[in-house]
């Protein structure tokens, strides 16, 4: 099969199986491409791309940009800092005005959950969800897991231990379903203030204590903690947070076995992680950046091949 | 119903690889500044046998080769029904000055083979380019291209098919013409 079965991506939930190995698969060529001397290749000329940013990003926004103009289509960036949102225009409106320039995919990031759902029922382009409020963000998510796979060979039958703001985190949500769609089995750590309360009902347990969560996985993906999405106070200090949930070397170093460490960036370091260990050889941030790219090209092929031209 | 004929035979297949090497030869001598490229998919079992056969023409000759992956550099993802599935992209080599010599089993509208001229420049730049295939299919080239070495023309209107079948994964080697009504 070299199909998606959907025609938009929207979030891991829609997926099957078979559509993250073939993502996978084609992200694997994309990843030699970006390696070549000339990284250009020109299967998505004459496809327009809109980058809808609602909300702030800087590396997601890089990251797609990259993969769009190494595909080579025409790409177009909005960002609602600077537009008419801010003079009281509804979503929908702001986007049937960019599509009437003939775009042919829409990449959106926004603060409402389901906002990309929305927008693929009501307007006639493909949509590629780039973060909806707490809900999903799922190229992270494929990226992360593909990162593993990278790293291990596979994903199935791997621990993977999601630490920190699991409440607010579209991230922690779409890795989930990513990673236990591939096999592997997921737990989250981090103060109960700030875990969902119906996270069993995904078949997901709670660690409260960080050793046995480190003791327990062969990966542990760290997640910022999102203090702008913090309405009220979830711990007492950053500080106190830091000291019970923060990954640092010390604790490292107490393990039994050498795990990996991830973070979706950017990192609150001396927060959620020390320096030493985002600087170490367990960490493979850089990989996840350098992967977010080949992924997102195999995204936007692969949405790119369901556009038909006649 | 369909209807299907032979043209070339495993023995026919094995004389052809033969002169198109004895050809190879003549332009290239020892290969030292060659590079021999199969298109994947199907062009790497025929680039496969031709560098064997070289390599047992000219002994303690090293030729340089490579498969190129054109999946990324055709012009019809919007076209067809399903993408295609990429293949490997084996270039672990510069072409920059090199003379490349391109082989792909059947020359049809000759769209792949401008993807691949496409896809080897990001490569380098090579010192020229050359085209080796099986077969070509004449009078049907949707672009100005044309092989430099051949080992068969044949005559087919559009709605025939020419199948090249290799051993390793069909059993044996043989090319059919198929013609279906």
């Amino acid at each position: 099969m070299s199909n998606l079965s959907v025609d938009h991506l929207l979030g891991i939930k829609y997926l099957k199986k078979s559509d993250i190995d073939l993502i996978f698969k084609t992200a694997d060529n994309f990843k030699k491409i970006i390696n070549q001397p000339i990284k250009k290749v020109p299967s998505l000329r004459d496809i327009t791309i809109a980058n809808l940013f609602f909300e702030n990003s800087t590396r997601t926004k890089l990251s797609f940009e990259l993969a769009e103009k190494r595909l080579s289509a025409d790409v177009i960036n909005f960002s609602s800092a600077s537009s008419s949102v801010k003079k009281g225009e509804t979503l929908l409106d702001t986007v049937n005005n960019i599509l009437a320039m003939k775009v042919d995919i829409v990449v959106m990031r926004h603060p409402n959950p389901g906002a990309s759902v929305f927008l693929s029922r009501n307007i006639d382009a493909k949509i590629v969800n780039a973060g909806d409020g707490a809900h999903e963000h799922p190229t992270q998510a494929l990226l992360d897991a593909y990162s593993i796979r990278e790293k291990y060979g596979e994903v199935e039958g791997k621990k993977v231990v999601i630490i920190g703001d699991i409440l607010h985190s579209r991230v922690a949500l779409s890795n989930i379903y990513c990673l236990q769609k591939l096999g592997a089995e997921v737990k989250v750590c981090g103060p109960s203030s700030l875990i969902p309360k119906h996270l069993d009902t995904l078949g997901v347990t709670h660690f409260s204590d960080l050793k046995k969560a480190l003791e327990w996985c062969d990966v542990a993906n760290v997640l910022r903690i999102q203090l702008e999405r913090q309405d009220v106070n979830y711990f007492p200090s950053l500080r106190e947070y830091s000291m019970v949930y923060g990954v640092n070397k010390e604790v490292l170093d107490s393990l039994q076995q050498e795990i990996t460490i991830m973070h979706p960036g950017p990192i609150n370091r001396g927060v959620e992680l020390s320096s030493d260990v985002a600087d170490s050889k367990h960490a493979i941030i850089l990989d996840q950046v350098e992967n977010g790219v080949a992924i997102r090209m195999a995204v936007l092929y692969l949405l790119a091949g369901k556009i038909k031209n006649n | 119903m369909i209807e299907q004929r032979q043209i070339l035979n495993q023995h026919d297949i094995e004389l052809t690889i033969e002169r198109l090497c004895q050809q190879l030869i003549e332009h290239h001598g020892d290969f030292k500044n060659t590079v021999i490229i199969g298109v994947q998919p199907r062009g790497t079992f025929l680039s496969n046998r031709i560098i064997a056969k070289l390599q047992s023409l000219i002994p303690n000759s090293t030729i340089e080769s490579g498969n190129i992956d054109i999946s990324f550099y055709r012009d019809d993802l919007m076209r067809r029904e399903e993408p295609i599935v990429p293949e490997v992209m084996d270039m672990n080599l510069s072409v920059e000055g090199k003379n490349v010599v391109l082989i792909d089993d059947v020359l049809f509208t000759g769209r792949s083979i401008r993807s691949a001229i496409d896809a080897l420049m990001a490569f380098g730049r090579p010192k020229s380019v050359e085209l080796l295939t099986l077969i070509d299919r004449r009078f049907s080239r949707h672009l100005p291209i044309q092989p430099n070495y051949v080992g068969r023309t044949i005559d087919a209107i559009e709605s025939e098919r020419v199948i090249v079948e290799w051993k390793e994964i069909n059993g044996k080697d043989r090319i059919l013409m198929v013609k279906s009504e």
